[in-house]
């Protein structure tokens, strides 16, 4: 069935809350009800946590906005319960080609390899995302969405998070244990508590132009210095479904940013790329964009999210895939404060971990904006040669820049994680998200699912301890890992053990199975390290 | 270790050849001989460590006088 997310209105609807002689209590308040609110939302839904999100709006995503899916995003999206449908619905890629001039100066592949349930990327607009998601959490019964509901004011106070929510009607007010603030880059909670994120402007602007068209690009990431069809800026072409298509034009600072919106200019920029007229304009938007991040993501009681909490340039998809990371990291953290099966430090790691996370997506996504946008008269020189040098020289490929594209981060040193007491090799240490692998007909991501979880490589997945949280055991059999990829990305050998967190990064691991190991591990990995024996 | 002694067999034929690079050359062009040489150069190289050290000499005693195009942001 078809059904036109962008156009969806949801209706206000008087909660008792707004009634009720008492402020109404709430553990978990998500405000924002974008990909990363309803992700988080979600998240902590699935997990058995009632939780209530607000959005000020009565509609989701208006334009395709952000069309980049992520292998890790995905991933997420599986244990959610809404991957399988992104997928089909989406188009997937794996290539991507950069052109200077009119020729072709360098190609790559962003999965290489096979072996991986899920492609390097998925391109969809958002608002299918937001309406997939919406539709996996109208399935959850302990999540209310309130549409049209404002928060204004946010104070942390001895009893929780105290919230005024405007409404079409009277405002109300709401406590809350924990608020999580999902509401976007201008963030209205950000602003109430007099908070900031702060970084840099580049000085230039962007085109978006979707169009519809029939046409037989293949489905890869096109990228165009400086063509002949709009010279001196860059151009990037990017397929989505139902023959919808993302024009990215350069435009340079000095354009007009109202002007440039107007079709009689937007067409005649489309048809000098296509050739022909044979398209129509789908949504346009003229942005320019900024690197920057809050100093801190949490904030007592209240934990920041997605754009609300950092924002980076669209070159590298960085946006909104380490907003939907931002969530899974967070919610499971969440969920066991909550639950009280872990202290309430454990959030400060979602801060450890995602500002790290942040800082490495504002770094690539920097650089390249330096590429493209060059700032100085010293560095287009040198963009120059490289683009010229690219032709004929293998390593000036290498430097080419238009966006290194979304990758989960390893969060290196976290105090979560068992520092390796025994020789592994391979990208699994600890902080790095658990790779993917055939087994059978399964997947090894489907089989962690969520949850802690004990991943052994042997015949038969050992006894698990009693502990809090609870642990699962899974075993990868060495006959269900014919092409041995598991065990190679795990460096793995009979009875290698791993300790997975609930969004799916290694916490540990250990050459053989050792319950004392684990429980420790599983300590440090809830923030209980230094407290004593866990229970 | 970034070499500073003498490793050129013939210095006045390399300086002859660096200026016969750049003759009858605008600015602009010189630029862009200038970026591809350094470019070609620095892959040649391939110590990062030596590359940081001549990067720190070539840029000694020089103070910035001008600015690169990027502003403050807060939001």
């Amino acid at each position: 069935m078809h059904v036109d997310y962008q156009s969806l209105r949801f209706e206000y609807r008087r909660s008792p809350d707004q009634s009720s002689a008492e402020v109404a209590r709430h553990p978990v308040v998500v405000v924002g009800a974008g990909p990363v609110g309803l992700a988080t939302a979600i998240d902590l839904a699935q997990s058995g946590q009632r939780v209530l999100l607000l959005d000020d709006d009565r509609c989701l995503s208006s334009g395709s906005r952000a069309i980049c899916f992520a292998k890790r995003t995905l991933e997420i999206f599986d244990r959610l319960g809404l991957g399988e449908r992104v997928v089909e619905k989406g188009v997937t890629w794996n290539r991507g080609r950069v052109f200077h001039r009119e020729a072709p100066v360098y190609g790559f592949d962003l999965l290489p390899e096979g072996g991986h349930r899920r492609p390097a990327f998925v391109n969809l607009q958002q608002y299918y995302v937001e309406g997939f998601l919406l539709d996996r959490a109208g399935a959850l019964p302990n999540l209310e969405i309130r549409w049209g509901n404002r928060v204004t004011a946010v104070e942390d106070g001895a009893e929780g998070v105290r919230l005024t929510v405007e409404t079409p009607e009277e405002a109300y007010g709401v406590l809350a244990e924990y608020v999580v603030a999902a509401d976007g880059a201008r963030s209205p909670v950000r602003r109430a508590m007099g908070l900031e994120s702060r970084g840099r402007t580049f000085r230039d602007r962007f085109l978006i132009a979707d169009i519809r068209m029939a046409a037989d690009f293949p489905a890869e990431r096109w990228f165009w210095f400086d063509p002949p069809f709009h010279p001196g800026q860059s151009v990037l072409l990017h397929r989505q479904p139902d023959g919808v298509w993302r024009i990215d034009f350069q435009l340079g600072w000095d354009a007009d940013p109202v002007a440039e919106r107007a079709p009689e200019r937007v067409i005649p920029r489309v048809r000098a790329l296509l050739g022909h007229d044979d398209f129509t304009l789908e949504w346009v938007s003229v942005y320019t964009f900024s690197c920057l991040r809050m100093e801190r993501f949490r904030h007592g009681r209240v934990i920041f999210a997605g754009d609300a909490a950092h924002g980076v340039s669209p070159f590298g998809a960085r946006g909104a895939n380490s907003g939907v990371q931002d969530a899974e990291n967070l919610a499971w953290k969440l969920a066991l404060v909550l639950r009280g099966e872990a202290p309430d430090s454990l959030l400060d790691s979602y801060d450890a971990e995602r500002v790290a996370a942040a800082d490495e997506n504002i770094l690539h996504s920097t650089r390249s904006t330096d590429f493209i946008t060059p700032k100085s008269e010293s560095s287009r020189a040198f963009r120059d040669a490289v683009l010229d040098l690219a032709g004929d020289c293998a390593f000036a490929r290498r430097l080419v820049n238009s966006g290194r594209l979304s990758t989960p981060s390893t969060y290196g040193g976290s105090p979560l994680s068992t520092p390796d007491t025994e020789g592994f090799a391979g990208s699994a240490v600890p902080g790095a998200p658990a790779p993917d692998a055939p087994l059978g007909g399964d997947w090894l991501l489907r089989r962690l699912g969520g949850g802690f979880v004990l991943l052994h490589f042997g015949e038969a997945a050992p006894e698990v301890p009693e502990t809090v949280p609870a642990l699962r055991a899974v075993a990868v059999t060495p006959g269900e890992d014919a092409e041995g990829l598991a065990a190679a990305r795990y460096d793995a050998r009979p009875g290698t053990t791993y300790l997975i967190r609930p969004d799916q990064h290694v916490a540990a691991r250990w050459r053989r199975f050792d319950p004392a190991a684990v429980r420790a591990a599983l300590d440090r990995a809830v923030g209980r390290a230094g407290e004593g024996a866990g229970c | 270790m970034l070499n500073t002694e003498p490793n050129l067999a013939a210095p006045d034929d390399f300086y002859e050849a660096l200026l016969a690079l750049h003759q009858d050359l605008t600015p602009d062009q010189a630029r862009a001989v200038d970026a591809r040489l350094i470019l070609l150069l620095c892959n040649h190289v391939g110590d990062m460590a030596v590359l940081r050290q001549a990067m720190a000499r070539a840029r000694q005693g020089i103070e910035p006088a001008g600015h690169d195009a990027t502003l403050a942001a807060s939001a």
